[in-house]
């Protein structure tokens, strides 16, 4: 054997095999390095993560309620200034933590103009209390909350778009990324982490167990995701979007047809009405961001 | 159990746990296709693949969930998921 792996954030947690959200912590901590404290809200990752007495952080960690993660952060970042500390602070959360239950302490740090940085780990659902839809489920998925059957597609509202209601409150840095991509993922926490001001970054993690696909799969989902154009990669400076994934657009079937969220749209005829509206989605995507190649004749 | 001080932890105590026993596929490294580029290094949900002196990715099989996102994602297929018998 050679030597013993040391990541900052070690093995032995309890994630699922293939779970995205645990490839994220582990990139996040190797782009921030160990001079970083973390605060993170309830969710699958904490859980995951620090079963008492056990945890898989080697750096200092904190956990939130969902709701203060941003405040809990806040207050480590003033303390850090008032002693003098260089530490960079990065609070952590699910997507339902993020664009639901503590979207008001988020926006209350990023008002404040708090020197930290926000990820959110975004696997579309609240997937540690069994798969309730959130605010940042897609439109159509199948949730325990938003159950396709008879009169029901699944989710009827679309996913909210939390990184412009971020970019409006002034973040000098809001960025989305995915862990099918992780080069370019750690490349945007090292960003974030060495932007002063309020930071950004929702990182796409997709969930086997959620979404329902193969623990290999994780990667090959996200990169669909981002290939159908129903995920964007971009970096947001000061509000305008300043780089963004530019991609040969495959049809949305692609990326639905390989989770069980979205299989009430193929059985047991497909549903062509709902697919052209996540097609519609994945358009709009394409034209606000501008992430088709187009060729110069 | 006694719980400490503000509940904390030692840093990386999980390592108690080891999640090897999860796995029902184990891949295996075939080193003679290998090309070294550490793809599976980078993307192990588990952080449990290291490389070693000569530069082949060795896994820990401690603490492998047998996954296959690495066999999935290796781009000289040199890795194979193999049903486990124990």
């Amino acid at each position: 054997m050679t030597d013993e792996p040391c990541n900052l954030f070690d093995v032995g947690h309890r994630a699922c095999g293939g779970c995205g959200a645990a490839l994220a912590a582990r990139l996040i901590l190797e782009a921030a390095g160990s001079n970083t404290i973390v605060v993170s809200s309830t969710g699958c990752m904490e859980v995951f993560s620090t079963p008492y007495p056990e945890t898989s952080w080697r750096v200092p960690w904190i956990h939130s309620l969902f709701e203060n993660n941003s405040a809990v952060a806040s207050g480590i970042v003033a303390s850090l200034k008032k002693q003098g500390r260089t530490e960079k602070v990065i609070a952590l959360g699910g997507d339902g933590a993020t664009v639901d239950i503590g979207m008001l302490c988020i926006s209350g740090a990023f008002e404040r103009g708090t020197d930290f940085t926000y990820i959110c780990y975004d696997n579309e659902a609240y997937m540690n209390t069994g798969i309730q839809r959130s605010g940042a489920t897609p439109y159509d998925a199948s949730t325990t909350t938003s159950p396709a059957g008879k009169c029901s597609f699944g989710n009827s509202r679309p996913k909210k778009d939390l990184p412009a209601i971020l970019a409006a409150h002034g973040a000098p840095y809001v960025a989305t990324a995915s862990v099918a991509y992780p080069a370019d993922f750690k490349k945007k926490v090292e960003k974030a982490v060495n932007t002063p001001g309020p930071c950004y970054i929702q990182v796409h993690a997709p969930c086997c167990t959620g979404w329902g696909f193969e623990g290999e799969k994780t990667i090959a989902i996200g990169k669909l995701a981002i290939e159908t154009g129903l995920w964007v990669n971009y970096e947001m400076e000061n509000g305008e979007v300043t780089r963004v994934k530019k991609v040969r657009r495959k049809p949305v079937e692609a990326y639905l047809t390989e989770q069980k969220r979205f299989r009430h749209l193929f059985r047991p005829t497909k549903n062509d009405v709902e697919i052209a509206k996540i097609q519609q989605i994945a358009d709009r995507n394409a034209e606000r961001y501008g992430t088709d190649i187009v060729l110069k004749k | 159990m006694a719980l400490n001080l503000g509940c904390t932890a030692r840093p990386g105590t999980s390592r108690e746990n080891k999640t090897g026993s999860w796995r029902v596929f184990k891949p295996e490294f075939i080193n003679d296709k290998c090309t070294q580029c550490g793809m599976c290094v980078i993307i192990c949900p588990e952080g449990c693949i290291s490389m070693n002196e000569d530069g082949y990715p060795v896994p820990d099989y401690d603490y492998c969930k047998g996954c296959g996102l690495c066999a999935e994602e290796c781009p000289a297929e040199a890795i194979e998921m193999k049903k486990e018998e124990k």
